[in-house]
């Protein structure tokens, strides 16, 4: 049973799609999670479907989304981090470790979640995920949480074996809807998509959804590799 | 925002032409564009730069092409679907594909965009 549980996105919505259900089971049994999500996703390219945000609405929208995602889920701290979207790999890398470690300081959590590094697709993934990861790894090795990685690409089995982790959702799969659905401008097409396929078990959406999968990332193997 | 009326839009340039602005441009297809091996993520964009407006134009029937004549040189944008002046005062011109989705952005702004 975890302690604390923090994860860490670059985009509203990023966590949506991967680990709500994870984030809805824990919060349900009164374990505190906490989302730090480093860009409002500034220049995304859904402005809703139809559409109804501009380049300039869009960050005060995705705030709000997120805000009411994150109540959604039970999360009752939210950390914005105010970075830039799409800039993440070009920030100063040392501020972009400290900002995540100062928030795993201050959570002491049992458990971090990230995108895992090099197989994120978009670069802010990866570079939220990389930051992340060094900042576990300065914890000494006794101290050190958990952090499960979420890898992305089509070929992550392939590359990266099995999951080490798949957590069933099914049980709280309607929340994690309704947290998809808080994040309007980005979901709107896809939520309908998902509420017409309801009930139906060979439903390849709901499927993708009912399971949350991870890769544990293992400091050691990557020492003996480097 | 709302269709692009090209007469309404040329109005709204000319306003800003013989002025110093800053200048949001912006195409992409999207990050996710880099998983299919048809294709590769392709974008650029530029805020906040500041540039003096000679000469603006919008041509085309739809989707539109906007043309700026600058102190400097020139900046150049095309597909753009709709518009509005935001309660800034802002030109926001913008083109949507199919699918909603923004795939490239033109923005004039006399003060810097947040």
């Amino acid at each position: 049973m975890e302690k604390h549980v923090l994860v860490v996105f670059p985009h509203p919505d990023d966590e949506a799609f991967s680990t709500a259900g994870l984030m809805i089971q824990h919060t349900n049994q009164g374990i505190p999670v906490t989302y730090a999500c480093a860009t409002l996703g500034e220049m995304g390219r859904n402005m809703g479907n139809p559409f109804f945000a501009t380049r300039e609405t869009l960050p005060e929208i995705r705030k709000k989304e997120l805000r009411d995602a994150c109540a959604v889920m039970g999360i009752r701290d939210l950390r914005m981090l105010g970075f830039r979207d799409k800039t993440l790999e070009f920030e100063n890398q040392e501020l972009l470790i400290k900002t995540i470690g100062e928030v795993i300081d201050e959570t002491n959590p049992s458990l971090v979640i990230t995108h895992y590094p090099g197989y994120g697709i978009h670069p802010d993934h990866d570079a939220c995920g990389a930051a992340t990861v060094q900042a576990v790894r300065l914890i000494p090795e006794e101290k050190r949480p958990k952090l499960y990685c979420l890898p992305i690409t089509r070929d992550r089995e392939e590359v990266l074996g099995e999951p080490d982790v798949r957590i069933d959702v099914s049980d709280v799969i309607d929340r994690k809807i309704e947290a998809l659905k808080a994040h309007r401008s980005q979901t709107e097409g896809m939520v309908r998509k998902i509420e017409s396929e309801v009930g139906n078990p060979n439903s390849e959406i709901l499927n993708w959804l009912s399971q949350e999968v991870f890769w544990i990332y293992n400091f050691n193997s990557e020492d003996n590799e480097g | 925002m709302k269709q692009i009326n090209s007469r309404e839009v040329q109005e709204v340039l000319e306003g800003f032409t013989g002025k110093e602005v800053f200048l949001h441009l912006e195409t992409t297809n999207g990050a996710y564009a880099a998983q299919d091996k048809e294709k590769r993520a392709v974008g650029a964009y530029i805020r906040n730069a500041k540039i003096t407006i000679l000469n603006a134009m919008i041509k085309g029937n739809g989707p539109f092409r906007i043309g700026l004549k600058t102190n400097d040189g020139w900046v150049y944008a095309e597909g753009l679907t709709d518009w509005e002046v935001d309660v800034k005062d802002r030109l926001l011109i913008a083109g949507h594909d199919a699918e909603g989705k923004l795939a490239v952005a033109l923005q004039i702004s006399i003060t810097p965009f947040k």
